[in-house]
């Protein structure tokens, strides 16, 4: 059975699981994964602004 | 539908739900039981969460919603991707660490039993409340449509979810998630294509065309408060329901713990936190190029078919008959300058192109005036009517206009994403009851064989909840209006107890458990006080929770008690 709330464990969660490899090539750090993340937003949103600039 | 329709449709239902209860039907333990065998890689995981969020609604509504205003419902999710990244990397690490079956297990380890029952408590009634309208709101488009006895849509589809989650528990809903997903775009794509197949013009055509009538408006940054949807509220707005939804939501908690190791279940998240909008932009322009397929070919007047040939019927004065009449009349006009309009373009004449498209533009209001004016005679007629008939354009379309064979599998496609946001939201529903309050309170020492029959029946009993709730519900507007106030009502509450854990460490259990409760009433009163919007009470029970529970902290004197689990943000 898993743990109950009288003997949580210690957890620092400030380093809590950010030292685990990403697994992906080019993306050492989750830092890495999380910028791309962002790039592929910003991306999104310039070419749905482009997209609405096009045919307005 | 014919016969053909009909088999695709059973078939592909019961062959994804048999395959769920066949794989999953022994269960060693709870652990296996609540989360699945703990070997999901992150693309299940991803599939699994986007198929929890996306329900039939999503499927037959934002098509209609595309097809009414356009693009510009995309911005909803703007906030998603750096909510994704917030739950990745706080709220994930820490669920994962504690080895907790819900997200409300965490706050009894930072804070205490009281404020982890008040969490899951808070889960339980709004998520339980809103259980019976994921069943409830497809099944009552779908029957108008199809002509099929409501009762029985609800109970067959019912039933058929309420097998398979208790046989199967987590992991089947996460392997028939898979597949009913693979239902859903394979159905969406071939709709899609199908659709640029029948369009009259090129797809550069179709797209001036939706352009022209302000179809393809998908982002503004405009600060105008009325506008319901802008980049602004996509971001800000997007970004706090998201937060709750994806952080605190047990039915997306329990998606993403049963990964196999932290990076599956954070690969699984940012899957999500990429795709996300690119999903809902190809839907909405889905129901944009529906719109674009209807100016060249009739529609009807009102999409809600069943309600207009009823309202029809008892017409004695013939004022729908007339205004039928006009509307052919005003589409037909609209028509031809439609095609003046592409003409005008395609000789390079900017003056005439200009002025046929505002002339098509003209054309097509007055065609929504006299769809406006028949819309509320069919209300002055008979009060019942729902004056929205956007849920019906998408399922309207795929009936008179895709072969056979196809429409069952969209007609399936539809009823799959029933299924698969059903099944997470009862399995985390049963989880919830077992884990945070049979077990917590009742049960402490039991076996596990016991825990694992315990939350079956649990699930079995949401599941009947659900049922009851769907079959003696009506009024699906004001239904689907209600749950999102209610959820709005306690997301806001349930998301500072978190943020409060996460980011306020001097902040202990007996201080956020008053705040939270009284934050809570601060809220139930001025709903029933004020008449401001219900997705402001997001906002108001969070941070009146928050401060209140600084305030009481300060008053209580400095938290004694270690934090565990708190992280530094």
């Amino acid at each position: 059975m898993k743990s109950s709330e009288g003997d949580s464990p210690s957890v620092d969660a400030s380093a809590a699981g950010d030292d685990e490899a990403t697994g992906l090539p080019g993306f050492r750090t989750w830092r890495g994964v999380y910028v791309l993340v962002l790039a592929s937003f910003v991306l999104w949103v310039v070419l749905l602004l482009a997209l609405t600039i096009s045919y307005s | 539908m014919n016969f053909l329709d009909f088999v695709v449709l059973i078939s592909s239902m019961l062959a994804i739900a048999a395959y769920g209860a066949w794989h999953t039907r022994r269960h060693r333990n709870l652990n296996h039981y609540l989360r699945g065998d703990e070997t999901v890689g992150w693309v299940t995981i991803g599939i699994s969460v986007a198929a929890t969020q996306a329900s039939a609604i999503t499927f037959i509504s934002t098509p209609g919603q595309g097809y009414e205003s356009g693009l510009d419902f995309v911005q909803n999710y703007f906030g998603m991707p750096l909510a994704l990244i917030l739950v990745a990397a706080v709220f994930l690490p820490i669920f994962r660490r504690l080895n907790v079956y819900t997200a409300y297990e965490y706050l009894g380890h930072r804070f205490d039993a009281k404020t982890r029952l008040l969490g899951a408590a808070l889960f339980l009634v709004s998520r339980g409340l809103a259980a019976g309208i994921t069943i409830y709101a497809p099944a009552i488009i779908l029957s108008t449509v199809l002509g099929w006895r409501l009762d029985l849509t609800i109970i067959l589809s019912g039933l058929l979810v309420i097998i398979y989650t208790v046989t199967g528990g987590s992991q089947a809903v996460t392997l028939t998630q898979k597949w009913q997903m693979a239902v859903i775009f394979g159905g969406m794509v071939a709709a899609f294509v199908i659709l640029l197949i029948k369009l009259p013009t090129s797809l550069g055509d179709a797209f001036t065309v939706a352009g022209g009538f302000k179809k393809l408006d998908a982002v503004s940054f405009s600060f105008d408060v009325h506008r319901r949807y802008t980049f602004w509220t996509g971001v800000l707005g997007g970004l706090f329901l998201s937060l709750s939804y994806f952080g605190t939501d047990q039915s997306q908690v329990q998606r993403y713990l049963s990964g196999s190791s932290l990076r599956e279940s954070r690969l699984g998240l940012m899957f999500n936190a990429v795709l996300k909008i690119p999903m809902q932009f190809f839907i909405l322009l889905l129901g944009v190029m529906v719109f674009v397929f209807y100016q060249f070919e009739p529609p009807p007047v009102f999409f809600n078919q069943a309600a207009w040939h009823q309202a029809v019927q008892h017409d004695g004065d013939g004022k729908l008959r007339a205004l039928q009449q006009q509307f052919a009349a005003a589409y037909a006009r609209k028509e031809q300058l439609i095609y003046q309009w592409l003409e005008a373009k395609q000789a390079g004449d900017p003056q005439a192109e200009a002025q046929a498209r505002a002339q098509a533009l003209a054309a097509l209001e007055q065609a929504d005036g006299v769809r406006d004016e028949a819309k509320r005679v069919m209300q002055t007629d008979d009060p019942d009517v729902k004056s929205n008939d956007a849920d019906y354009v998408f399922v309207t379309f795929i009936l008179a206009h895709v072969p056979h064979g196809l429409i069952g599998l969209l007609i399936a496609a539809f009823f799959a994403a029933a299924l698969q946001s059903k099944s997470a939201e009862l399995s985390a529903l049963g989880s919830t009851t077992t884990v945070d309050f049979y077990r917590h309170l009742l049960k402490r020492e039991a076996g596990d064989a016991h825990y694992v029959r315990a939350s079956k029946w649990f699930t079995f009993f949401w599941g009947l909840v659900a049922l009851a709730f769907a079959l003696f519900a009506n009024l699906a507007e004001n239904l689907i209006q209600a749950v999102n106030i209610v959820g709005s009502v306690f997301y806001g509450v349930v998301l500072a107890l978190f943020l409060v854990a996460f980011f306020l460490k001097r902040v202990g259990g007996t201080a956020i458990f008053w705040a939270a409760l009284a934050a809570q009433t601060l809220v139930f009163v001025l709903y029933f006080s004020l008449s401001i919007s219900y997705l402001w009470y997001n906002f108001i029970g969070c941070a009146a929770c928050v401060i209140l529970s600084l305030m009481i902290q300060a008053a209580l004197g400095p938290n004694r008690k270690s934090e565990p689990a708190a992280p530094a943000p």
